[in-house]
C-alpha cells in the first residue's frame, strides 16, 4: 500500500514568513514536498473562512504562519491575528474539528531552518494522524470530485 | 401592567417617542413583539411571565428607524444588547427610550447609558446552569464525539437564517453568508454549508453574544446554536478580561491586543 502523503496548505505573510520560505529555498534546505504555500499581505488578514475552505478543499493539515509579535511589517496586524486564532481554536475545538491538524507559527524572514522545520514536523505529525475523512465527508467539492469520491 | 399603558400613552402623545417596541399578544397563545404608534393602540401591550424575548434587535432595522425616534421595553439581556450596540457605534446615548421590564413585573426608566452600566453590575449575566452542564458536557466528550454530535444536529439545519434575523448582533447589511463573490458559505443546506455558516456565526459573535438565546428560541429545527457563541464566553472573559454587553464604551475584544497575550500553540 502507498504511503499517505498528506497534503498541507499553508497560508502566510508576505513580509516574513514568505521570505523566509523563499530562504529555506536559497539556502538549499531540503524540505517536504506536502506544502502548498499561499502568500497573504499579513496574518491579519487571514480570515478563519478561508482555512475552513481548505479542509473543504481536501487538505489534510493547514499551517498558518507570520512575523514575529513585534516585527508585523502593519505594526499590529500579528497581535490582531493572534487574539483570533486564540478564539477560533476554542470554537474550532468545540465543534469537534481538530485543531491539532491547524499548526500556527511564527515564522521570519531570517528563519529558513524554522520553516523547513515548522513543514517537517507538520507534514510527520499529520501523516500520524491521517487523513481528514471525517471532514471530506461532509464536503461539497467530494459531491463533484471524482478523486474525492473515489476515496471515501 | 397600568403603570407601562399609562407611561406610553404618555411618551406617544407628548410626542416624545414616535414608535414603542413591547409585546403583544400573538396568534393562538404566542407573544409576539408589537409596535405602538398612537396612543389608541396602546390597549394591545401585554406583559407577562412568557414576554421573554429580547426586543433590541429591532432597533436597528430600518424599517423600524424609519417611523422616529424610538421606545423600547427591555428586559435585561436587551439592555446588554444595546449597551454592545453602543461600543459598536450602533446606537447613541439618547436615542431610544428605554423602559426596563424587571423580572419581579415593574417597569423602570433609564435615561442614559450610564444609568443602565450601573444596573446591569448589580445583576446576574452569566448563563444558566442548565446551559453550563451542557457545555460541559459536550467539552467533556473526545473532538470525534462532539464532531458526530453537532454533525447531527447540523444536519438538520434548514437554512432559514432565523438565527441570524433573531439576533440582536447581526446587523451587518451584507452577511457574509450572502456573499456569492466568493461564495463563503454554500447555499444548499448541505452539511458543509451548514457547518460553515454555524462556525461562521459563531466566530463573527465570539466576545459580541450577550446571552440572550434569540438564536436557539428561534431555530424551527430545535438546534442548540446557542451553546457555541456560549461556550467562548468563558474563555474570552478568562484569557482578554472582556464580556460583551456590560459597558456602552467597551473596546471590542478582538479588535484590539494586547502585546502580551498568553498562547500555548503557536510555535
Amino acid at each position: 500500500m502507498q504511503e499517505f502523503e498528506p497534503k498541507i496548505v499553508a497560508f502566510v505573510c508576505n513580509w516574513c514568513t514568505y521570505a523566509g520560505a523563499d530562504l529555506t529555498g536559497t539556502s538549499r534546505i531540503k524540505y517536504s514536498a506536502n506544502v502548498k504555500i499561499i502568500r497573504f499581505p499579513c496574518t491579519g488578514r487571514i480570515d478563519f473562512m478561508i482555512l475552513m475552505k481548505a479542509f473543504e478543499n481536501g487538505a489534510d493539515g493547514i499551517i498558518v504562519s507570520g512575523c514575529h509579535p513585534n516585527d508585523c511589517h502593519y505594526s499590529t496586524g500579528n497581535f490582531h491575528a493572534r487574539r483570533r486564532w486564540i478564539v477560533l481554536r476554542n470554537l474550532l475545538n468545540f465543534a469537534g474539528i481538530e485543531t491539532d491538524r491547524i499548526q500556527f507559527s511564527w515564522v521570519s524572514a531570517a528563519e529558513g531552518f524554522k520553516w523547513a522545520d515548522v513543514v517537517n514536523n507538520t507534514v510527520a505529525a499529520i501523516k500520524e494522524i491521517g487523513p481528514y475523512e471525517n471532514y471530506r465527508k461532509i464536503a461539497v467539492s467530494t459531491l463533484f470530485n471524482e478523486e474525492g469520491a473515489s476515496n471515501e | 401592567m397600568n403603570d407601562l399603558i399609562k407611561k406610553v400613552t404618555q411618551l406617544l402623545d407628548d410626542k416624545t417617542i414616535n414608535v414603542f417596541i413591547g409585546y403583544g399578544q400573538g396568534t393562538a397563545s404566542r407573544i409576539r413583539t408589537i409596535f405602538v404608534k398612537n396612543s389608541s393602540q396602546v390597549e394591545n401591550l401585554v406583559y407577562t411571565s412568557d414576554c421573554t424575548a429580547n426586543l433590541a434587535g429591532y432597533l436597528l432595522k430600518h424599517e423600524v428607524k424609519k417611523i422616529g425616534k424610538l421606545g423600547i421595553l427591555a428586559n435585561d439581556s436587551a439592555l446588554r444588547s444595546m449597551m454592545q450596540l453602543a461600543s459598536e457605534f450602533q446606537i447613541k446615548d439618547g436615542e431610544v427610550y428605554v423602559l426596563h421590564a424587571a423580572k419581579d413585573g415593574s417597569f423602570t426608566e433609564f435615561a442614559d447609558f450610564q444609568s443602565i452600566e450601573a444596573y446591569l453590575v448589580t445583576i446576574d449575566t452569566g448563563i444558566t446552569s442548565d446551559e453550563q452542564e451542557r457545555i460541559a458536557k459536550l467539552e467533556a466528550m473526545t473532538v470525534k464525539e462532539r464532531w458526530i454530535f453537532w454533525n447531527k444536529e447540523f444536519e438538520k439545519c434548514i437554512k432559514c437564517y432565523a438565527c441570524r434575523a433573531a439576533c440582536p448582533m447581526c446587523y451587518c447589511h451584507r452577511c457574509t453568508t450572502d456573499v456569492n463573490q466568493p461564495q463563503w458559505i454554500p447555499v444548499a443546506s448541505h452539511e458543509q454549508g451548514n457547518l460553515d455558516y454555524h462556525l461562521m456565526r459563531a466566530m463573527h459573535l465570539a466576545g459580541r453574544c450577550v446571552n440572550c438565546g434569540e438564536c436557539a428560541n428561534a431555530c424551527p429545527m430545535d438546534i442548540p446554536l446557542n451553546l457555541l457563541t456560549y461556550q467562548l464566553i468563558a474563555p474570552i472573559r478568562t484569557t482578554f478580561d472582556a464580556t460583551a454587553g456590560m459597558k456602552a464604551d467597551a473596546v471590542y475584544a478582538l479588535s484590539t491586543f494586547k502585546p502580551d497575550d498568553k498562547e500555548n500553540f503557536i510555535i
